[in-house]
């Protein structure tokens, strides 16, 4: 099992994709860096109030964390797709699999490199771009760490649901369906807080429901609770409109779901372990 | 051969069905431990099934079978099994012995000295020892066969399975995998060959069986499967009562020009040119064979999978079909 992970993960420096995506991130700081050092200056030239800047730049935040946690999404879904399908189409699983390996190892080992990957890139990334706005505009989001976490965690849910699709679909077959179930998932949630916002409660359990047959849009909303500031939680928490917008939460996911959320990475871990076990190579 | 030890390889009744198709129908066979053997086919006669139910890496439908004692696809015993799949790519961001590495350690042989050197002699073997710092991805199809070759054999493994190992080599590198496997088989090591290259089979393996559509139609050594050595001789100027002194070579028939001994022990063929020049005869070729394995293999296959031409004297030399060497 190590010896797969550290196959992967000195695959995935290796190849080209994870450093586009790191030069994008970067470029992606810049960007922001001087995106909201320009919206501060100018705001504060304006003589707009100190507290409705950093309330600005906290919401401008979020927005970068969703942007980051949708590039995370599709970094999950591309290297998580061809993880175990394009060992299968090559014949390197043969060559692998005929090893005094299981294939729980291969699957699991696979999984856990890219895993770190991710989760490295994603708090690589996450809390740069958090340092560079405090840094520019001195906003600092009251849990960083916090957020980067779900945001981690978010790209693993998704990297782990490629995982079990790459035991039994084409590369390209799985990633499509990750990013669709993905989007479905975001949409999910938007739909479940209109339908609070506007009582209409067998809407509001379904997308519940939802959230835990594909826990990314719940783990998202951790992210969103760990960037917004309390100001905004004290002024807007409490009020129906508030839940149909999906870039702000007032509460931290419940202990119950994060419960889950981990119990289900490891139910399709082991899942995928199961289909590539019965899968005839 | 067995030699009443216990076999390395032995199936009983081994079946495997994908959907409605059959691709191997009871498949019984013993292979002894430091045996060449030839699974000799045509492409879709069940190879690369049997091999893949012998490792584990497909579960069988019927039957049963061991590996080295274990049953089929047992972690122990894949420790010493090497395997070169028909088709297979290795990681192409991977340098060649960066690869081999990957498969030491996959095979649990630890650091050192030991490890470092058995990695450069594969690697010495194979002949890619120049190109160990390379990567894999800029290597030919040859290239990369000759890596699989030698991931095959790291470890010396007590069993080596190759899938069809020459098939992307060129006529100079299917001479060397030949040396190879001769080179293995002398360390003891057994030898199990998928192919459908008759000359492969013939010159490397002592015992073959012949598959065809999931079946396998003939199994046993290769001198019982390829008959009595025979002699034949382009020659004019000998009368009738000549040729009957022939006899003491063995049963001699002269049809137009040709004159046919059979049996004949190979080490007497001098003697009988230097009779026939003796009895005033004129000798304008002489060729030296049996039954060949292709016309076996023809004669239970059926002419319709394979269509070369049916003599080994008129046979042109190729690459599928070369002419049989004397043995």
């Amino acid at each position: 099992m190590i010896v797969i992970a550290a196959l992967t993960i000195r695959e995935a420096l290796r190849r080209r994709l994870l450093w586009v995506l790191v030069g994008l991130s970067l470029v992606s700081v810049a960007l922001v860096a001087w995106g909201v050092s320009t919206l501060v200056t100018m705001a504060r030239e304006s003589g707009t109030e100190e507290v409705a800047i950093q309330l600005g730049v906290s919401q401008v935040l979020i927005l970068i964390a969703f942007m980051f946690s949708f590039v995370l999404a599709m970094t999950a879904a591309f290297l998580g797709s061809p993880a175990i399908a394009a060992d299968l189409e090559s014949g390197i699983a043969l060559a692998i699999l005929a090893r005094p390996i299981r294939r729980a190892d291969f699957v699991v080992g696979r999984w856990l490199g890219l895993a770190a990957v991710i989760a490295g890139y994603a708090a690589a990334s996450g809390l740069l771009a958090i340092a560079v706005v405090a840094l520019v505009s001195g906003y600092s989001p009251p849990n960083p760490f916090v957020a980067v976490v779900y945001l981690a965690a978010q790209a693993i849910v998704l990297l782990t649901v490629t995982i079990l699709l790459s035991t039994r679909f084409a590369s390209v077959a799985g990633g499509a369906i990750a990013v669709v179930a993905y989007g479905l998932a975001w949409m999910g949630g938007v739909m479940g807080g209109v339908a609070r916002a506007l009582d209409a409660p067998p809407l509001a359990a379904a997308a519940d429901f939802s959230r835990y047959v594909l826990p990314s849009d719940g783990l998202w909303r951790g992210v969103v609770h760990g960037l917004e500031p309390a100001i905004v939680t004290a002024g807007f928490g409490g009020r129906p409109e508030a839940a149909s917008n999906p870039f702000f939460q007032e509460d931290a996911p419940p202990e119950v779901f994060l419960v889950w959320s981990v119990l289900w990475v490891l139910a399709v871990v082991g899942l995928a372990v199961v289909s590539l076990r019965r899968r005839e190579l | 051969m067995l030699n009443g030890a216990p076999p390395v390889i032995s199936t009983t009744g081994l079946r495997k069905r994908y959907g409605r198709t059959e691709a191997l129908r009871d498949l019984t066979m013993d292979v002894g431990a430091g045996e060449a053997f030839g699974f000799l086919g045509p492409n879709g006669a069940g190879k690369t099934t049997a091999v893949k139910l012998l490792l584990g890496l497909a579960r069988p439908s019927g039957g049963h079978g061991t590996v080295l004692g274990r049953a089929l696809g047992d972690r122990e015993a894949r420790r010493r099994i090497g395997y070169l799949p028909e088709l297979f790519r290795y990681q192409p961001w991977l340098r060649a012995r960066e690869v081999l590495e990957l498969h030491a350690d996959l095979l649990g042989i630890g650091g050192g000295p030991g490890r470092k050197a058995s990695i450069g002699r594969t690697l010495e073997l194979v002949g890619l020892a120049d190109r160990a710092a390379d990567l894999v991805g800029g290597f030919s199809k040859g290239m990369q066969q000759r890596l699989g070759i030698g991931v095959a054999l790291l470890g010396d493994p007590a069993i080596v399975f190759f899938d069809e190992p020459t098939s992307a080599l060129d006529p100079l590198g299917r001479i060397d995998v030949r040396e190879i496997i001769r080179t293995v088989r002398a360390r003891g090591t057994t030898v199990f060959l998928n192919s459908h290259l008759l000359t492969e089979v013939e010159q490397v393996c002592d015992r073959v069986a012949i598959v065809d559509r999931g079946r396998v139609l003939a199994i046993g050594d290769l001198n019982e499967l390829l008959g009595e050595p025979e002699v034949r001789v382009r020659v004019a100027g000998l009368s009738p009562a000549a040729i009957e002194t022939f006899a003491m070579f063995g049963a001699a028939i002269l049809v137009d020009d040709w004159l046919t001994i059979r049996p004949i022990d190979d080490a007497r063929v001098p003697d009988l040119v230097a009779a026939i020049v003796r009895a005033g005869g004129r000798v304008h070729a002489v060729e030296v064979g049996r039954i060949s394995l292709e016309d076996r293999f023809r004669g239970l296959v059926g002419a319709a999978a394979l269509t070369p031409p049916a003599s080994p004297a008129a046979r042109a030399p190729g690459p599928d079909w070369p002419a049989a060497p004397p043995r």
